[in-house]
């Protein structure tokens, strides 16, 4: 049977910030490892975006050697602490097991989590030497998963790599979008950690297009450029009353919370405002971390809104559950359509309009249209915009020569990730959308492979 | 980031010379950074009110209003910003129009300055109107005064210069002779007033806006402001709109949101202060 793991109880996480999974012991581990077959045409390694070799790793763990295991991780995957716990392994390796066809898959992503961990509470990690004699300079932009790893795998070809970083801390989304609860930042400070001990140097507070240009990148020696900026411009509803005080973007929300501490107000000097009655537009996995930091964040009622069926909620099963459990309740089929507040601009309610499914759209999904006449009111002190998020045009614009595509991300070559513009790359949700952690992490992985090539053959 | 010089330039308002080569470097008028200066405090917007390119410096000019203002007001010379990104924000368009009028309002004239330089060196005829409570709040005159071909004061109290509000005197100028923008900086309430009566003599006015921020690079929309019936980021978008289509309303509502926890970190700061009194 597959193992799982120990969890806060509900009713006491969803008032604190602290790591709702506890991770397994190394029993758990241990009887969870057994469990893999190590199939010779191991399945669960094509469904990995990094290509972890699986099941020698869960060989390793059943043979007593967690330092190897992870060691064999690294190989492929520069943050196994951070992919163990947000990886949407479900839709990835555990999809492609082959026990899940008839029974569950292995808890592979728990199961690399706990490597990740073993390592890191038994300082169990070398890291490499930098390279005495680099092959070449190179610059990556951005902190966040896709520029961590290509910075991390550059590094290891031995290039020397500066990573700048507009904020204050590195880790992009890891840093400012998913909550303590879910990913503690002591854990991105490690693995930022590491990074460093590569070599690589972590220059924050340097917005690229605005305190330097790509062009003067260039110019100050660097031979290549990644770009990893992520989809960090957030999308608002378009509704009248959405400016109205209360009204926050997840990204405001989330960034108050995760990156300025306002959890610990008056501790930290960032406030944040919680009301009573809490709304989240949106359902996917920002909408279940705003909903569950709100809760925790001390709102009576927290509420998702959504304007299709529980069958099309984007986020992972795993954060659907774990919001339900601390009690947030769905109102679905639900789509706000406009805010109104107080005589002092404060938001205190939200009007929905009811809706049905249709007829499927371009997304394959059933396209949810309005019920005439059904509309439903909602008291709310604070509402959170979470339906996603497009692309930060500040270095976009600021790049002559940078080819986009309609919807405003760059053009990147699919095989290599070069975009218009000679030796610079893009790759993650800057030329994606908006997707997981993992995805952007193997772009980061290609890029760097593409980048070594490209300068090789200079 | 680290601080050069440091000047009193009224009672609360302190003037800041920063070594900030790569800032400076890029900084032109109507641009802005963010700073914080200790491990737990805000990211704070401020306007680049002077930058010197060969020097790598730039010129900040902060009132202390809330616990991170003041704290910050304290930073002895020679001490250094945690940290300092920029510069943010579109800049000003300096442009050769004629005959420009530029009003302060309080701590207005530091944001207000470099675009009131940069439209004198492209030989414009800059008329300068700074309004202050009372005197003693009177700040960066001497400047002004380089820059201006006319200055004029005024103050709440009458303790300097003209005694009522700016706009009057922005009404004088604007009936005596044919201007061709306004530039208005300073509290909302103030530039709501120049924007209204500048747009009685239909004269085009732009205004700088300080809207609260967190990241200050588009990232989380808590700057948002209408303008023309749009939603803008100050912080991208801006901080420079033209005055005619903004909504000032909203925006001093936004300005207020967290009134009642600013006090709180005010208040939670001194005691932590008294109880080390009382030690």
């Amino acid at each position: 049977m597959r193992q799982q793991m120990p969890k806060q109880d509900p009713q006491v996480r969803r008032s604190n910030f602290d790591e709702v999974a506890h991770g397994f012991t190394a029993e758990l581990a241990r009887a969870e490892a057994e469990r893999c077959l190590n199939c010779k045409k191991p399945l669960c390694v094509d469904g990995c975006p990094v290509e972890i070799e699986i099941p020698k790793f869960i060989t390793l763990l059943v043979a007593g050697k967690p330092d190897e295991a992870l060691a064999k991780i690294k190989e492929k995957n520069s943050l196994p602490a951070i992919c163990g716990r947000v990886c949407p392994q479900e839709n990835q390796c555990e999809a492609r097991c082959i026990l899940g066809r008839k029974g569950e898959p292995v808890a592979i992503g728990s199961l690399e989590r706990y490597c990740a961990d073993w390592g890191r509470t038994h300082a169990a990690e070398t890291a490499p030497e930098p390279a005495a004699n680099p092959k070449g300079k190179v610059a990556v932009v951005g902190s966040g998963p896709s520029g961590l790893t290509a910075a991390a795998d550059l590094a290891l070809l031995g290039y020397k790599v500066t990573l700048f970083e507009s904020l204050h801390a590195p880790g992009g989304v890891l840093r400012y979008g998913i909550p303590e609860f879910r990913l503690p930042k002591a854990i991105v400070d490690y693995e930022v950690g590491n990074l460093t001990k590569l070599g690589v140097d972590i220059q924050t507070n340097v917005l690229i297009g605005k305190t330097i240009t790509i062009e003067e990148l260039f110019a100050q020696g660097y031979q290549a450029v990644f770009i990893g900026t992520g989809a960090g411009l957030p999308y608002f509803l378009g509704i009248p009353g959405e400016n109205l005080n209360g009204v926050y973007s997840a990204n405001e929300f989330l960034t108050r919370v995760n990156l300025m501490k306002a959890y610990r107000f008056p501790e930290y000097d960032t406030p944040i405002r919680i009301g009573k009655r809490v709304a989240v537009v949106g359902a996917g996995n920002v909408a279940m971390d705003s909903a569950r930091t709100a809760l925790r964040l001390g709102a009576e009622t927290v509420s998702i809104v959504y304007r299709r069926s529980r069958e099309e909620i984007p986020a992972r099963l795993e954060e659907f559950e774990n919001a339900e459990e601390e009690g947030v309740v769905f109102h679905l089929l639900t789509n706000p359509i406009r805010l109104s507040g107080d005589e002092n601009g404060n938001v205190t309610t939200m009007v929905c309009q009811k809706m049905t499914l249709g007829e499927p759209d371009a997304s394959g999904r059933k396209k949810p249209v309005p019920i005439p006449g059904a509309e439903e009111e909602f008291s709310v002190d604070t509402v959170v915009v979470a339906v996603g998020q497009g692309p930060n045009p500040i270095l976009l614009q600021a790049t002559a020569g940078l080819t986009l595509n309609k919807r405003g991300y760059i053009e990147a070559d699919p095989e290599t990730l070069m975009t218009s513009i000679p030796g610079v790359f893009a790759g993650g949700d800057i030329v994606t959308g908006a997707a997981t952690v993992i995805a952007a992490m193997g772009a980061g992985k290609r890029a760097a492979r593409a980048i070594d090539e490209y300068l090789s053959q200079k | 980031m680290k601080i050069i010089d440091k000047k009193q330039l009224a009672p609360a308002i302190v003037k800041f010379l920063v070594e900030a080569p790569l800032i400076a470097k890029k900084a032109q008028p109507g641009h802005f950074i963010i700073l914080r200066y200790q491990e737990n405090g805000e990211r704070i917007p401020l306007t680049i009110a002077d930058f010197d390119r060969e020097k790598g410096t730039i010129t900040l000019v902060c009132q202390g209003i809330g616990k991170s203002t003041e704290e910050i007001n304290q930073l002895p010379i020679g001490a250094s910003f945690l940290d300092l990104l920029g510069p943010l924000g579109q800049p000003y368009p300096i442009k050769k129009l004629g005959t420009v009028v530029c009003v302060a309002g309080g701590l207005g004239v530091a944001p207000l300055y470099p675009k009131a330089k940069a439209l004198h060196e492209a030989g414009n005829k800059v008329i300068s109107l700074i309004g202050a409570q009372r005197k003693e709040m009177l700040i960066m005159t001497e400047e002004m005064a380089a820059v201006s071909a006319e200055l004029q004061f005024s103050t709440d109290d009458g303790s300097f210069g003209y005694h009522g509000f700016i706009t009057d005197p922005l009404r004088a100028v604007l009936t005596r002779e044919k201007v061709d923008e306004v530039v208005a900086v300073g509290p909302v309430p103030m530039m709501a007033s120049a924007v209204k009566v500048a747009k009685e003599f239909q004269v085009p006015v732009v205004v700088s806006l300080n809207a609260l921020m967190v990241d200050g690079t588009g990232m989380c929309g808590g700057c948002r402001v209408t303008v023309g019936g749009e939603t803008k980021f100050c912080c991208v978008d801006g901080p420079t709109f033209d005055g005619a289509d903004v909504d000032f309303k909203e925006l001093m509502m936004r300005q207020r949101y967290y009134r009642d926890q600013e006090q709180e970190a005010v208040h939670c700061c001194k005691s932590c202060k008294l109880e080390e009194v009382g030690k």
